[in-house]
């Protein structure tokens, strides 16, 4: 790999131990990847939540920490994916003070390095979108495809430590793509029904995923604009986007009249175009139904993965007007921190807590301490819009159902599916 | 001569061990138990078998960018395979592995689910970009 010469000094620890921790690790990665240099970013974006740093991720950021002020700052704006827990609500949530210890200590070390703590998954819409042709590490796999797809910047999925090394550096190793040949469309669908809410969007990044099922595939979805007649909205590309990179690890997609980089013709793909795959009704139909459960109890009901935006809030605040959630079920929402103050400020916050909803910031539920919570609160049955969701949540001991807003406010109010 | 696999240059230490093998993929958020150390996702093909000290032979890695930091903490807990082995890899697992120093090599000439059997012993040597497969003369067909 081609390393300038600042880049050999700090592989030669003489700009401290941090930074020639980061480009270590950013040597070794971009080997793994043949990657012939670094390029510079103008974000990095960490997920260090402590559920997966775990004690020896915590220790591993506070030994670095620990080194000179000129050594550790990061040279490039640095924000945080969501946290553990929120200091308001855990408590409420059966997480525990050990959590929230383990949590402050991470929040410190990232402090120390000049981390901006944004507690985001959904900073493209809140802090600091992406432009076109920007080289970013971001750190989470939905800020990824919507940076990549929807504003046409160039990230990988950058790992916690990744993206740390990329705030160390200022720079990260330049494969996948960063790289022009790695952006074309290498499969192709074409959508012929309309997602009739962000539940659907959702199930329709599903189904392309998992029929895409790599990060080295790009997928074209034709006949978007045809269907809508129009384009979809920035919650119904964040839906579909995370759930695409859920289901399929996949990190950039292409929609003719949409999305930048989209050509719409076969001039877009790498080979020659393959025939598109089909995708209707019956097919996102189906989808959902497979994580149907009517008529089941319903422990807790999600809003969450991604955070919701400031629309979403509203959108849960109107269908939960004047009605009460069952007392036997949980209704959470999470969002950002800059989101929950606007909500607050607002008055949508009170509108959701007035009804027995809890408002959580920060957070994003999965990553936080998921399976402790459900063995806590007793757990089992959860609904929820986000088909991410659905789909990470089994692994924590969930039966999770996917269903629209209004199906899920719903049902919180029965305390049971309908 | 045991059987000899060609495949990219790796990451971590060169190890030998028992394989596990299935047409799955692998997130260690997702799939996992990190307490008990099993597959803990029920549709997982390996679900409930446990995953420590083996080696595991898998299609892609999926999902998130938890595993990141998860094999490093899995590593230090000792509730870790021995070695990952796919056909393809994301870049979250290859960050993933060089932050935890966890043996891990992927594009092989062939479906590598295929190529190894569960219970083989296997010598993975990552600089070499190679998996030898101990139990088999080589030319056997796997």
């Amino acid at each position: 790999m081609r390393l300038t010469g600042e880049e050999q000094a700090m592989r030669a620890g003489e700009i401290g131990e941090p930074r020639r921790w980061a480009i270590e690790h950013q040597i070794a990665v971009g080997a793994f990847f043949d990657a012939a240099d670094l390029v510079p970013v103008a974000q990095a974006h960490i997920m260090a939540d402590t559920e997966s740093l775990g004690e020896a991720g915590v220790r591993f950021l506070e030994s670095l920490a620990a080194a000179p002020q000129a050594e550790r700052r990061v040279r490039v704006p640095t924000l945080t994916d969501p946290r553990g827990l929120d200091v308001e609500t855990y408590r409420r949530l059966g997480q525990s003070e050990a959590m929230r210890t383990l949590e402050a200590r991470a929040i410190a070390a990232l402090r120390a390095f000049g981390v901006l703590m944004t507690d985001t998954c959904i900073n493209y819409q809140t802090i600091m979108p992406p432009v076109r042709g920007e080289h970013l590490a971001m750190g989470d796999t939905g800020v990824v495809i919507y940076s990549n797809s929807v504003f046409g910047a160039r990230s990988n999925f950058e790992g916690g430590p990744s993206a740390l090394a990329a705030a160390l550096t200022g720079r990260t190793p330049r494969y996948g793509y960063h790289l022009d040949e790695c952006r074309r469309a290498t499969r192709r669908f074409r959508l012929t029904a309309s997602p009739s809410d962000l539940s659907e969007w959702g199930a329709l990044g599903g189904i392309v995923g998992r029929a895409c099922g790599s990060y080295w595939e790009v997928p074209l979805i034709e006949g978007v604009a045809e269907i809508l007649e129009g384009v979809p909205g920035s919650d119904a590309l964040k839906h579909f986007g995370t759930a695409l990179a859920s289901y399929g690890s996949v990190a950039l997609f292409h929609m003719p009249g949409i999305t930048p980089e989209a050509l719409g013709d076969s001039a877009e793909f790498a080979d020659p175009a393959p025939p598109a795959e089909i995708i209707g009704r019956g097919d996102i139909d189906a989808f959902v139904a497979s994580y149907g459960a009517t008529g089941d109890k319903v422990d807790v009901v999600v809003f969450a993965a991604p955070q919701l935006s400031l629309v979403e809030m509203a959108a849960v605040a109107d269908a939960l007007d004047g009605r009460l959630v069952h007392a036997a079920t949980t209704l959470l929402v999470a969002t950002s921190p800059e989101i929950k103050h606007a909500a607050d400020r607002m008055g949508l916050t009170a509108r959701i807590e007035s009804a027995g909803a809890i408002v959580a910031a920060g957070i994003c539920f999965y990553q936080s301490y998921a399976g402790e919570m459900a063995e806590a609160n007793g757990w089992r049955r959860l609904l929820t819009n986000s088909a991410k969701l659905v789909n990470i949540i089994g692994g924590y001991g969930y039966r999770p159902t996917l269903a629209s807003l209004e199906r899920c406010v719903d049902s919180a109010v029965a305390g049971r599916v309908v | 001569m045991p059987t000899l696999l060609r495949c990219h240059q790796g990451i971590g230490p060169a190890v030998t061990g028992t394989a596990l093998v299935a047409k799955d993929n692998f997130s260690a958020r997702y799939d996992l138990d990190r307490k008990a150390g099993v597959f803990s996702r029920p549709s997982h093909a390996l679900a409930g078998q446990s995953y420590v000290g083996r080696i595991l032979v898998l299609d892609q890695a999926k999902g998130g960018v938890a595993t990141a930091w998860m094999l490093r903490d899995m590593a230090e807990r000792g509730i870790v395979p021995l070695a990952l082995i796919f056909n393809r890899v994301n870049p979250i697992l290859a960050q993933g592995a060089a932050f935890a120093g966890v043996t891990m090599v992927d594009r092989f000439a062939g479906d590598v689910t295929d190529l190894i059997r569960t219970g083989d012993t296997l010598r993975v040597d990552p600089a070499a970009g190679s998996v030898e497969v101990l139990n088999r003369e080589s030319g056997a067909v796997a």
